[in-house]
């Protein structure tokens, strides 16, 4: 097909050619049929749908509203708080890459009928992280450290979660978690937060001092194998007989604090050497707990925990076997978005997972398009 | 001259009525869409929600987009307006082009797009489609990139077509917008009634 040859394979003549008599008389007809007055009018429609349609479009995309907290101003302030570190996760950008199995005990197909709840063994990718932006920060017992799972039955149907060793978050909304972060920020000087933005930050934010009093009350463990981690938000699990239930997960260590744990490491990436040199030896076991919330437990606000009487289900047996150096296809190419959820898990009321999802997507866009370089930590070297 | 006569009176003036029909059906979804993916970008509570209807849309879009395809190759167009040059007729043409490509390429690489990032491509429940792309951050990235490139192509090209129906529509007065229309219409072929008065 050519342009202008709008009847495709036609070999007639071509019926759209100048006829300049008649088009001339056409003029003239519908020229004179034309008033000023209209066709300025029909400009103004024109340049009115234009209009609209260009500012409708920038005002969706958020550019026309400089004060609207957007997944692209999240990343922004990750970035503005912690350096741009190019291909690097713009929070927990300090990891380890992780195998395993989650062998389920069916336990969980009570409350869900995802796949990955029948009794039965299911992959996993995984990544130890630590809190914060910085790539290459110095391991710190009081430092968030994460945990990213994704769990991988045969149906297709993933799940991801990525949990931290807190039993509740800090904020119970993202616009709370945004500015917490700006509070937060360490001064030069000091390399500590500026004690009164912080102290402003937490009059204006009852329920982060609520949480980090809960915080406080649970100190953290030795390492990353015998954390806990947990997945705060809640989320609905429906089986297969159609009933609901509100469920929060939590990882719990099967050896917590016991022996063979080897003589711990010291240097400036201990924790992760730790745990590199202890699956060196053994695979690390976890058990995968899901609590069961009743009517009138929260499942809006993460920084509030739900009885301890609450039901909980062993839902089975997760072993992490290896762990590797952060490089292409393993879990630093993976995001730990914690809306990818299995038909049978759906998102509550809790306003913080929709944000993570939106501003995980922006930064794994953004780590994907720069230059990489390679991870702090490096299994061979520390085993070497 | 009279081949010619004969032509004038037996082209068709309007475009075929499954023509029509699949535009005026595809034209909502591409419109809600565009708004749609900018709107979700740029949201933190509406994303998810917004992209749980993004994918099995745009998937919608490219089946449709095919069909069209398929209608446009087995059906000839009515013939330009007088009002229109020859050059505006190039540009007319390459523009539709644009729209055929951008409509059939871009779904394929929002969908590779999740493939290369290993996402499950997630229609609705536990309905998925595979993947069709490596698992590849530096894809993913090139495929991401072309997404927001051709999407803001495609919005582009979107606002030039509006503009240029509704100024021939309200400032020509020719009734172009008649050839696609579903609604009845007074003249059938008001720019090529002279030839024959």
């Amino acid at each position: 097909m050519e342009p202008g040859d709008r009847s495709g394979q036609s070999e007639e003549p071509d019926d759209q050619s100048d006829e300049p008599i008649a088009e001339t008389r056409a003029e003239s007809s519908w020229r004179t049929a034309l008033t000023r007055r209209r066709a300025l009018l029909g400009m103004g429609a024109v340049a009115g749908f234009a209009a609209v349609d260009v500012a409708g479009f920038a005002y969706a995309g958020g550019w026309l509203r400089p004060d609207a907290l957007t997944p692209p101003r999240f990343a922004d302030r990750f970035e503005h708080i912690y350096g741009r570190h190019d291909g690097f996760r713009r929070n927990h950008a300090k990891g380890l890459s992780a195998t395993g199995t989650f062998v389920s005990s069916g336990a969980g197909a009570a409350i869900c009928r995802a796949a990955v709840f029948q009794s039965g063994t299911v992959p996993l990718v995984g990544r130890f992280s630590l809190g914060g932006g910085l790539p290459d920060q110095a391991d710190k017992p009081d430092t968030v450290r994460g945990l990213g799972l994704l769990f991988q039955p045969p149906n297709g149907q993933q799940w991801r979660t990525a949990m931290i060793n807190v039993p509740v978050f800090t904020d119970s909304t993202p616009q709370g978690f945004y500015e917490r972060l700006l509070a937060s920020k360490p001064l030069p000087d000091t390399g500590k937060p500026d004690p009164q933005k912080m102290a402003a930050f937490l009059d204006r934010h009852p329920e982060t001092v609520a949480a980090m009093k809960i915080i406080k009350q649970s100190p953290p463990s030795a390492g990353f194998a015998d954390s806990t981690f947990y997945g705060l938000n809640a989320f609905w699990f429906t089986n297969s007989a159609g009933a609901t239930v509100p469920v929060r997960w939590s990882v719990v260590p099967q050896d917590a604090g016991g022996p063979g744990l080897p003589a711990r490491s010291t240097g400036k990436d201990f924790l992760f050497d730790d745990l590199i040199r202890t699956l060196a030896q053994r695979p690390v076991k976890w058990r995968l707990v899901l609590t069961v919330g009743e009517p009138g437990d929260p499942t809006n606000d993460a920084t509030k925990p739900w009885p301890q009487s609450r039901r909980s289900i062993d839902a089975g047996t997760i072993t992490i076997s290896a762990v590797q150096t952060e490089e292409p296809g393993n879990a630093r190419d993976i995001n730990f978005d914690p809306l990818v959820l299995p038909d049978g898990i759906t998102p509550s009321d809790d306003p913080l997972p929709a944000a993570r999802s939106a501003v995980y997507a922006r930064s794994f866009t953004r780590r994907a398009e720069e230059p990489k370089s390679p991870s702090e930590v490096n299994v061979a070297k520390v085993l070497s | 001259m009279t081949g010619r006569a004969n032509e004038t009176i037996t082209a068709p003036t309007r475009f075929a009525l499954p023509s029509r029909i699949l535009h005026w059906l595809m034209a909502p979804m591409v419109i809600v869409q565009l708004l749609i993916g900018v709107t979700m970008i740029a949201s933190l509570s509406y994303y998810p929600l917004l992209l749980a209807i993004h994918r099995p849309l745009g998937v919608l879009i490219l089946v449709f987009a095919v069909v069209r395809l398929a209608n446009r190759l087995t059906h000839r167009l009515p013939p330009f307006l007088a009002t229109m040059s020859p050059a505006e007729r190039r540009i007319a043409s390459w523009s539709e082009y644009l729209l055929y490509a951008l409509l059939l390429v871009q779904p394929l690489i929002g969908w590779a797009m999740l493939s290369a990032a290993r996402f499950p491509i997630t229609l609705a429940g536990p309905i998925q489609l595979p993947g069709i792309a490596p698992h590849d951050i530096d894809v993913y990235a090139v495929l991401r990139q072309a997404h927001s490139v051709f999407a803001v192509l495609l919005f582009a090209t979107f606002t030039a077509h509006v503009c240029a129906v509704l100024f021939h529509t309200l400032v020509l007065r020719d009734r172009l917008l008649d050839r696609m229309a579903l609604w009845p219409t007074k003249h059938s072929a008001p720019q090529q009634d002279p030839t024959e008065a």
